[in-house]
């Protein structure tokens, strides 16, 4: 599995990476084997300012549905576009095109401490 | 947890594995969609070796099976199969199955879901009493669950593709009839054109001894391989058998859900004496409270098993047994009991999602 070294992860199987405030947050690799085809993503939380850990939106497998949890505090100020006719991006280019959101990061520093690609592989096990 | 004899093919191919039933079985390979598609356009196998199957033979096999299940027996004639269900006394059903005839009136073959292997065996062991005649042995009863293999092979494709390993005609095999003999090899295969995807196909009940299950599972794929077949788990059996509406037990049907109320009505035969049969004429005659309908979504979410289905009010009307995805359709689907007054057709109705009441439409089944 591929887990990038430049981006930051969570233990909820979430990737961030930043420039200047602005955030963007996908799910990893193992996470998108884990949910399997994924179908729908839904993100109603666009503009609300927002705690670390909370739910900002779900993603929906064909068997499953998972909630996305916020990585650090901030707003959401985009969802991907392209999701909407192609959310079996998140499968194929979860580091890519499959990105979900993008978000004002109310402390840039946040980033920097949440999980390195090693620690993250070690929680993906 | 149990493994099947194919559980290190899975595991060889790279399948996600989960427990299902107590046993270790694949969810997925390559990917439910990319799996569902080739059972729809090409074909498929299945390891479904953690059903169970049971053997009833003697004088009183049929007299046994007409009165636990709901369908009439008496209609079968040797190498025909037929679904049905075994009724519970309050109206219920304690499973659903396949009825096999192997020899009119004498030996049967029954095939029950995996989960209720010992409740079924129990249930039916129960009723096998001389029913008041005098004389009258009982049925002998044998459990081969472990040691049979069943591999379903389904798809527009699947017969074409095994055809080569066998003499049985397998081609011209009529739906829901069966067949027993030489298959890749391997004696005492029994070929039954049946399946749980409405795509064709056969499925092949076999026993695992002098190493058939390898035998048969590699001639398979030496045959099907260079043609596209492909191994396929259960998550893309639920996506198939849920576009074709089926019914899961445990989902749509289970020991609180009449055969009426589920849409079974064509397999509760009232030309015999059998389980909770006063308790289904009478819902015949009067109809039942709620029903279980076909529904797609209109506005955009996926419907899950246990969500709340709703009139337009937000007074709750009933509740989602199965929803999904369909990965052929490219919408989202599900079943669900309705109070009888919104299961027709083209009903509006709604689907609690988290915290939204997403609009539907009540479908036909099979859907489309």
């Amino acid at each position: 599995m591929n887990f990038p070294a430049e981006l930051r992860y969570t233990k909820d199987h979430e990737w961030v990476s930043i420039e200047g405030n602005v955030a963007t947050i996908g799910i990893t690799d193992f996470a998108q084997r884990e949910l399997g085809d994924i179908v729908y993503v839904e993100v109603d939380t666009i503009g609300k300012p927002l705690e670390a850990g909370a739910v900002f939106g779900t993603v929906e497998a064909v068997k499953t549905v998972s909630d996305l949890f916020l990585p650090v505090s901030g707003t959401i100020i985009e969802l991907n576009p392209a999701l909407a006719n192609s959310p079996e991006s998140v499968n194929t280019d979860p580091y890519g095109e499959g990105w979900m959101v993008k978000m004002t990061v109310n402390n840039p520093a946040d980033v920097e401490a949440l999980l390195d690609a090693a620690a993250y592989e070690a929680v993906a096990g | 947890m149990k493994n099947t004899p194919f559980t290190d093919k899975h595991i060889a191919l790279g399948a996600k594995m989960a427990e299902f039933a107590g046993y270790n079985m694949p969810i997925s390979y390559t990917g439910i969609n990319d799996e569902h598609a080739a059972v729809r356009k090409n074909a498929g196998v299945f390891d479904v070796s953690h059903m169970g199957e049971f053997i009833l033979k003697g004088e009183g096999a049929l007299d046994l099976i007409q009165r636990v299940t709901s369908n009439d027996a008496s209609k079968l004639k040797n190498g025909q199969a037929q679904y049905s269900c075994l009724p519970n006394e309050e109206g219920g059903i304690v499973d659903d199955l396949l009825v096999y005839c192997i020899e009119e009136n004498k030996v049967y073959m029954l095939v029950v879901n995996a989960s209720n292997i010992d409740k079924d065996w129990n249930w039916i062991q129960k009723y096998n009493q001389p029913a008041g005649q005098a004389g009258t042995a009982a049925v002998e009863m044998h459990n081969i669950s472990d040691k049979t293999c069943l591999l379903a092979i389904q798809g527009p494709n699947a017969t074409k593709i095994l055809q080569p390993l066998t003499e049985i005609d397998i081609l011209n095999l009529k739906y829901y009839t069966f067949t027993k003999g030489k298959f890749a090899g391997v004696d005492n295969v029994v070929i039954s054109a049946t399946g749980y995807t409405g795509a064709g196909g056969v499925e092949i009940y076999f026993e695992d001894k002098d190493g058939a299950a390898d035998k048969i599972w590699d001639a398979i794929f030496a045959a099907g391989g260079p043609q596209g077949l492909k191994p396929v788990g259960l998550g893309a059996r639920d996506t198939l058998r849920l576009e074709m509406g089926f019914c899961l037990y445990g989902n749509d049907i289970d020991d609180t859900t009449s055969p009426l109320e589920a849409g079974l009505g064509w397999i509760t035969k009232f030309t015999k004496d059998f389980t909770s049969k006063e308790i289904f004429a009478r819902q015949k005659a009067e109809g039942v409270e709620r029903k279980l309908v076909g529904f797609e979504m209109i506005e955009k979410g996926i419907p899950r098993q246990g969500y709340e289905i709703k009139d337009f009010t937000g007074a709750t009307i009933g509740h989602v047994t199965s929803g999904t995805q369909s990965p052929s359709l490219g919408k989202a689907i599900g079943m669900g009991y309705v109070r009888t007054n919104f299961a027709a057709l083209d009903t509006n109705i709604y689907i609690k999602v988290r915290d939204k009441l997403l609009q539907a439409k009540v479908a036909k089944i099979p859907f489309s």
